[in-house]
């Protein structure tokens, strides 16, 4: 095998091609193109703990009501379960008893969309991050990858289904705003653009300083999310995740994921080169046995 | 010789078709110690596993909804593979380095490899949720291409393919097909180098898979370098695996070997343990770089540190020290127990990074059931069985002629 000057720069093209294509699409996400996601705003000042979004939410995916003593209380920590995509807790803080929602984030860049393999997990450009059963394999990579350890999965069950909000994504093609912002009593949440929706999160922290801790969570961690959350204390107090990173997580295996073309074109080209430059005198006379 | 011709040319397929049903009755006593463990374990884990696939993951395994990947991934699929890192090593030493003196290592090193991901690629079946949907990332419209799972799945089965072909001079002749045999192995070169491209990306894939479980796993054990860490230690848990599979080989399948065997494999895994301890010291030192880097020592005194430290002090500083050793004073005991040694701590490294040290501070914390032991340690059983039928019969630790020589004694 001999490499010519031609074979050489057409090999060399095509690999400068694929560094070149790093850089260019390793560039991040333009901001205004995030924002244009639906987002819900979850203001902690005003929830009541009623647990009235819990029973939307039960109904409008058809999945059991929580039990009559299965409520929030300082004493417990309840979890989220692949039959239940949001749950309320209260919790004991510096400023008296408060009332925090948990379900899926809907990250701008989610790790569960870019760790699967077929794509059942996905985002949708209205913001939702969907879950699409027919696609899923059950490999469970996305709850590895998930920073907020959101997805759920039917252990117990021999064709299991992977259980996480999908913000009424059904609802939201039809026009309506999703279940749990509907029928919150309390006013607790805001359905709107994530544009919208961080401006109006900021404007209540400014009008009531003392009211607020200065940080809307969501905003920046994990890149951005589609569900934000303002609070009268610290987010660390109340049981949130503070070590996130604030860049999209599928960042992290970009740098990997973009070596792959090149390790696959140079590689070979190296092989072969080390192959024929070792071969001893007698093996080039031999006819590649 | 003409008798040979003459019979092939008039019924080739009918006595081909004879001859593979006469292999596959057994050529030794079934009644060894080996099978009277491994068959009762193997139907146990029979009954397991059709339990597992009729209730569900939770009736037979203990993961959680915290930490979802148990013995199987971690075990099974994550370790093996590095295990299984001896053949792309060694086809690269021999068919592209040109270093003949190895090459009787290359069958059953292959050989090991190949059914290591084809049993790998079941235990992962095993623990999906849906494994009939296994097919989307294959076919359709389904393409996952963000995904490094999916990355790794393509190179998992492109890989198997590139093994078999590496393989399959042998079974042409134990089939006794020359002109296929002259074939397949036109074949072999090009599957070399195909096989090496892909192992480089998914021997380190496997370890990039964790790289957005930033957080969750311990920081002792998460690194940006986690790929080039995997892609470095698969170097020495292949090589360590070929020493130590060596050693029992050549005692197990002793009517194979000639008077000099023992000789020659001590001189080769001499050589072996030289390319492990070098490629041990580079692990370590990026290591330690990687602590320096994400300043991670203060950790080193918890009981996870200490934990830590007996990963990489017992079991990657002490056997590298022992390589170089042995190699020294030339004694193979205190090679294999080195190798021993490596294979252990490569178990406790992938073990640590996708299950014991991956969300270290869930409770209650993940202990697998003895069911999934149980099946675990059957994947292993089967796959030992197919590799003794296989080196009974076939080519792979002795030649073709010597074969025959003894047959017609």
């Amino acid at each position: 095998m001999s490499i010519d000057r031609r074979e050489f720069l057409k090999t060399m093209g095509i690999a400068g091609a694929s560094l070149s294509g790093v850089k260019a699409l390793g560039a991040s996400t333009p901001a205004h193109e995030a924002s244009e996601f639906y987002a819900i705003l979850h203001d902690i000042t005003l929830c009541e703990g009623c647990q009235e979004c819990e029973f939307a939410c039960a109904t409008a995916n058809s999945l059991p009501a929580p039990a009559d003593n299965d409520y929030p209380d300082s004493s417990i920590k309840r979890v989220l379960k692949p039959d239940q995509y949001s749950v309320i807790n209260a919790v004991e803080t510096s400023v008296g008893e408060v009332y925090t929602k948990q379900q899926c984030m809907h990250c701008a860049q989610p790790a569960c969309a870019s760790a699967c393999l077929t794509q059942a997990m996905h985002k949708t450009a209205e913001g939702p991050v969907t879950w699409t059963e027919g696609k899923c394999m059950g490999c469970r990579y996305c709850m590895v990858s998930c920073p907020f350890d959101i997805p759920k999965f039917e252990f117990d069950n021999n064709n299991p289904k992977i259980g996480k909000c999908q913000m009424c994504f059904s609802r939201l093609q039809a026009g309506e705003v999703p279940a749990c912002v509907e029928n919150c009593p309390a006013g607790a949440l805001t359905f709107g653009k994530r544009s919208d929706i961080l401006r109006e999160a900021h404007k209540r922290i400014l009008d009531d300083p003392n009211g607020y801790v200065d940080h809307v969570y969501g905003e920046f961690e994990a890149g951005g999310t589609s569900w934000l959350n303002i609070s009268p204390v610290a987010f660390d107090e109340l049981g949130f995740k503070t070590n996130l990173e604030t860049k999209p997580y599928p960042e992290l295996t970009k740098g990997f994921l973009y070596s792959v073309p090149s390790v696959f074109i140079l590689w070979p080209a190296l092989l072969m080169g080390l192959r024929e430059a070792t071969k001893s005198d007698e093996q080039e006379g031999d006819n590649h046995e | 010789m003409s008798e040979n011709v003459i019979s092939e040319v008039l019924a080739p397929q009918q006595s081909r078709w004879k001859f593979i049903v006469s292999e596959l009755k057994p050529k030794a006593s079934l009644l060894t110690i080996f099978n009277l463990i491994s068959v009762p374990t193997v139907l146990i884990a029979a009954v397991i596993i059709v339990i597992r696939f009729i209730y569900g993951l939770s009736a037979v395994s203990n993961v959680t909804q915290t930490v979802p990947w148990g013995l199987w991934k971690g075990f099974n699929v994550v370790t093996g593979v590095a295990f299984a890192g001896g053949a792309y090593v060694l086809t690269f030493m021999v068919y592209i380095l040109g270093l003949e003196k190895y090459k009787p290592l290359i069958r059953v090193t292959v050989l090991n490899g190949f059914l290591a991901y084809t049993f790998y690629a079941f235990a992962l079946i095993l623990d999906l949720g849906k494994p009939w949907n296994i097919i989307n990332p294959i076919i359709g419209n389904s393409f996952g291409t963000s995904s490094i799972l999916f990355l790794v799945a393509w190179h998992f089965m492109l890989y198997i393919v590139a093994q078999l072909i590496e393989f399959s001079p042998t079974v042409a002749e134990w089939l006794g097909s020359e002109r296929a045999r002259r074939n397949l192995k036109r074949l072999t070169i090009g599957a070399v180098v195909f096989g090496i491209t892909l192992s480089t990306l998914h021997q380190s894939g496997l370890g990039a898979l964790f790289l957005m479980a930033k957080g969750k796993i311990h920081p002792l054990w998460y690194s940006e370098f986690i790929p080039t860490l995997f892609f470095i230690s698969s170097i020495f848990a292949g090589l360590s695996m070929v020493i130590f599979q060596g050693s029992i080989l050549q005692r197990v399948f002793s009517y194979q070997m000639d008077a000099h065997s023992d000789e020659r494999h001590n001189i080769m895994i001499r050589g072996l343990s030289r390319v492990c301890a070098i490629a041990m010291f580079a692990y370590f030192f990026l290591k330690i770089i990687d602590m320096v880097h994400n300043h991670t020592f203060g950790y080193l005194m918890t009981p996870m540190g200490a934990w830590y430290l007996v990963e990489m002090i017992g079991f990657v500083f002490i056997p590298m020290l022992l390589f170089v050793y042995g190699v020294r004073v030339g004694t193979p005991t205190l090679i294999k127990v080195a190798s021993l040694m490596t294979l252990i701590g490569i178990i406790l490294n992938r073990m640590n990074v996708s299950v014991i040290a991956y969300r270290w501070d869930a409770i209650p914390r993940y202990i697998p059931t003895w069911m999934e032991m149980v099946v675990t340690v059957s994947i292993l059983f089967v796959q030992i069985w197919i590799f003794r039928w296989v080196i009974h019969r076939m080519p792979v630790l002795r030649t073709m002629e010597t074969m025959t020589a003894r047959a017609k004694n």
